[in-house]
């Protein structure tokens, strides 16, 4: 039976088995290749996605359990790299490998969205379970931090 | 010059004598990292080249709208030197940045390789990107080739314009007349520009100064980054081509052991498979779907033949043997051997001995291997898509398991999501390409996590005996390691203090044989050895009652740099000042890649859990000329990280011949929770750049085995430092 649900705005179906899991029908049957297979545990955070608007690990949902459902992926956090995560990634410098940063940025915006200014404790609570081996958690927590400070600044409200 | 007339020869000869450099190699470098999948990951053609350009030598094309297109032969795996290299170009080119557009070289080892040894000016030999040797590799080549361009560039102007080349200059992007005060653009200059055969020779005297430097120094944005924020940057595993199947392989659970039969007939009939594949040391399976290829894995049952070397291995008691090989007699030869170690330790007044551990780690690149091999309907070529560090080694084993000359093997670099010396071997490669051959058709081969960590290359457990001797004066005389182990070169870097002022050295390694895969981790042996030599350093310092910086510092004598380093971060630490309460703090010092590091680790320790917690971290490093300074920091916050992860958590053992660990959960890295702030300063220095991907690593154990000490009075001997470790040393 076909899932429809709503990804990056906008509705899709796909015919995958309901077993499927969501990672691999957005990389290998949608084209949507920016969130990462990393270790298909839930365990390391390349995955992760927005269902809703949370956080959530797409190597272990079920493609059945987003039946009517929203959808954001990294190719939709912005159309233009011009989330502050992203403008602010790009002024720290954050990525190397990169390899982990979808998932990194994907659960950051979650933080942004629920607590537009966290504390640099709850930033690395929210991280944590987002495995990053080029060791880019000390940039990704600044980067954090300056998305936050321009999203709350009084005249720099972009998004 | 010869080398570098001799390429462009080469060059042109490939060319078919036309100028157009995209005519020949189009599609082998070419990965087209835009945004956009489909076009993106379509097959690409040849370059647009209908607009007018030319190609200056192997390096660079410029267009005629003034777009400048710098090669870089570099793989990027997140170490910037796929941008770093072409700024060295641009920089003695005088290229305007803003139009310089990074491409992926070809992987033509005889053009755009660079020789072992790094530094020197020879071209040709290898396009490997490891041992942070690209950017000192080739920075010399680069800037005297982009002077060259240069040149070539002014030539054509002052015939143009037919005034004297000495009355020209450039500044970014033009040629400038300053008698006249006409200008005029690169890209204005190739439409008439003439690029002789022999490009003009260019002495290093020629170069720039550093003063002049506009690009060098001035950290230019890394190309790679953009699209690694966005999900657009390509790795193997994006890549999709037209009627692509999917494959899994599963392979021996011991290394290297034969399958010897499997249920075939049940695997073949399963839903969407289309083939099953016999390894040597595994049964790939290819299916319509990743999900049709992954359940049939999983209804695999594989017999293995029994002989593989590692049948029966147990790592804990192997590691536990090699006491008993470091008791026993010496194997031969001594590594390196200074004055008469055995006499001066007879003759010291103290002495001192310790035994130092470290387990196997497994090098955790997050992206799992993985490649797209496109082998043709007849068998004779292949097109294939791979993250790796030795892509010119990859392209020849691709040839040689197709038994096809190497030009009928099109390889196109991708993104690596991580290397750390994993991406040097080209297996995963290879079995992609075996896959592919059995259907005729694309396949994308995804190795699972679960497979990268049981079929890794792991680097080697070790045993490390040091002894030392100390006269009446203080002044350490004798010095002796001895390591053990199954990794022979692996083993041996970092294993040599030359650096260190001690008359009688002596350097040993003792071999023993597992038949587990080993192969280069980030900075090699350099983790071990210096976290072995670093921490016996402080525990003769704490026997002596000396300072650790003021014994290193006294051992440093003969090498003023490496002095300075140290005594940079005791600075930026405040050593002498001492920890906030309920910290320590610990020192070490290291060479790797012609750099030298000293770190300080501040840390505490969880009584009740043995849990080490690092709060902070300074590194001060001397790693000559910093091309990129951003990214150059970064290099070294990341290999601090690695280091301490190898320090504190990540630990990989074998039972049964089978690796234990099976994913991120029981094989643990660092996480952010676990990392310190890290501070990370860098020496001025007009000397050629050193290399900078390691020398965060193997400065990381040592200090916070030493903080520990400073802490608790007690050593840690045991890499990983886990809390049941830690537990059983307090406990004592």
């Amino acid at each position: 039976m076909p899932t429809t649900f709503t990804l990056n705005g906008k509705p899709v179906t796909s015919d995958a088995p309901g077993t499927s899991m969501l990672l691999w029908v957005l990389r290998e049957r949608l084209g949507l290749t920016g969130t990462r297979f990393g270790c298909g545990l839930g365990e390391c955070g390349a995955c992760t996605v927005h269902l809703d608007g949370e956080a959530v690990q797409s190597c272990r949902l079920r493609l059945a359990r987003v039946e009517g459902r929203e959808v954001t992926t990294i190719e939709g956090l912005s159309p233009d790299r011009s989330h502050a995560l992203q403008r602010a990634w790009i002024e720290e410098e954050v990525p190397q490998c990169g390899y982990c940063q979808s998932g990194q940025l994907m659960q950051a915006a979650s933080l942004l969205a629920a607590n537009p200014s966290p504390t640099r404790d709850e930033i690395v609570e929210h991280m944590d379970g987002i495995l990053c081996r080029c060791g880019t958690y000390g940039r990704i927590i600044r980067a954090i931090e300056r998305a936050s400070a321009a999203n709350t600044a009084p005249a720099g409200r972009s998004r | 010059m010869n080398a570098h007339t001799q390429s462009r020869r080469n060059f042109l000869r490939q060319a078919g004598g036309g100028l157009s450099f995209a005519l020949v190699f189009g599609p082998a470098g070419v990965v087209n990292y835009r945004r956009g999948l489909p076009d993106a990951l379509a097959p690409t053609d040849s370059p647009d080249t209908s607009a007018a350009e030319h190609a200056f030598g192997a390096w660079v094309r410029i267009a005629t709208d003034g777009e400048v297109v710098i090669y870089s032969p570099a793989s990027e795996m997140g170490q910037g030197s796929m941008t770093a290299l072409p700024v060295m170009l641009a920089e003695e080119m005088d290229a305007d940045w803003s139009r310089v557009r990074i491409e992926h070289s070809p992987v033509e080892p005889a053009v755009y390789g660079r020789g072992w040894g790094g530094g020197g000016r020879g071209r040709g030999g290898s396009m490997m990107t490891a041992g942070s040797m690209a950017v000192r590799g080739y920075y010399m080549n680069l800037r005297l080739a982009g002077a060259q361009i240069r040149r070539v560039l002014l030539d054509s102007v002052a015939r143009e314009w037919g005034v004297p080349v000495g009355e020209l200059a450039t500044e970014p992007g033009l040629v400038v007349h300053a008698g006249s005060g006409r200008r005029i653009s690169y890209g204005d200059i190739a439409a008439f520009a003439q690029v002789p055969d022999e490009l003009p020779e260019v002495a290093e005297s020629d170069l720039k100064s550093p003063g002049d430097f506009r690009l060098i120094g001035h950290s230019v944005p890394r190309h790679d980054i953009p699209d690694k924020t966005d999900g657009s940057a390509v790795y193997a595993l994006d890549v999709q081509v037209p009627g692509m199947l999917y494959g899994t392989i599963v392979r021996s659970p011991v290394h290297e052991a034969a399958p010897a039969s499997f249920n075939e007939a049940e695997v073949r009939g399963r839903p969407g498979v289309v083939a099953t594949v016999t390894l040597d040391y595994g049964v790939g399976v290819i299916a319509e779907t990743v999900e049709d290829a992954f359940a049939a894995r999983d209804a695999m049952e594989i017999r293995w033949a029994g002989g593989a070397r590692a049948e029966g291995f147990d790592s804990v008691a192997a590691l536990a043997a090699y006491t008993g090989i470091a008791d026993g007699p010496s194997q031969g030869r001594p590594m390196s051997e200074s004055g008469d170690a055995a006499a001066a330790m007879a003759g010291a007044a103290r002495r001192y001995e310790a035994d130092y551990f470290n387990d196997y780690v497994y090098h955790a690149q997050m992206e799992p291997l993985g490649a797209v091999a496109s082998v043709n309907a007849t068998g004779d070529g292949a097109e294939v898509w791979a993250g790796t560090q030795a892509p010119d080694a990859a392209r020849g084993a691709i040839a040689r398991a197709l038994g096809v000359p190497l030009e009928s093997v099109t390889f196109h670099p991708c993104y690596l999501g991580g290397g750390l010396g994993r991406r040097t071997m080209s297996d995963y490669i290879v079995e992609a390409v075996q896959l592919s051959e059995a259907v005729r058709r694309p396949v994308k081969l995804i190795w699972t996590r679960e497979d990268d960590l049981q079929y890794g290359a792991f680097r080697p457990m070790s045993l490390q005996r040091l002894t030392a001797g100390v006269d009446a004066a203080g002044d350490l005389t004798a010095w002796t390691h001895t390591v053990i182990g199954d990794g022979r070169g692996l083993l041996a870097s970092g294993i040599s203090i030359p650096y260190y002022d001690i008359p009688n050295q002596r350097i040993e390694m003792r071999t023993a044989r597992h038949g587990v895969r080993t192969k280069h981790w980030r900075a090699v042996g350099h983790g071990p050895n210096k976290f072995a030599i670093e921490t016996f350093i402080d525990e003769i310092a704490r026997g002596e009652g000396v300072d650790p910086v003021e014994l290193r510092r006294r051992l440093l004598r003969g090498t003023p740099g490496a002095v300075a380093v140290l005594d940079e971060v005791a600075g930026m630490a405040d050593w002498g000042g001492g920890p906030p309460s309920g910290r320590a703090r610990g020192v070490a010092f290291a060479e790797r890649s012609g750099s030298l590091a000293a770190g300080v680790a501040e840390i505490s320790v969880d009584e009740a859990s043995g849990r080490i917690r690092v709060h902070r971290f300074w590194c001060a490093c001397d790693g000559g000329t910093i091309v990129q300074p951003h990214n150059a920091r970064a290099q070294i916050e990341g290999g601090i990280v690695n280091g301490l992860s190898t320090a504190l958590t990540e630990r990989l053992t074998l039972a049964d011949g089978r690796v234990e660990q099976s994913n991120f959960h029981d094989y643990r890295i660092l996480r952010m929770s676990e990392t310190p702030e890290i501070e990370v300063r860098f020496m001025p220095s007009n000397q050629p750049p050193m290399g900078l991907g390691e020398p965060g690593v193997p400065v990381a154990a040592g200090a916070v085995a030493n903080a520990f000490a400073a802490l608790t009075g007690r050593p840690l001997r045991h890499m990983p430092f886990t809390p049941e470790r830690v537990l059983r040393v307090m406990e004592g």
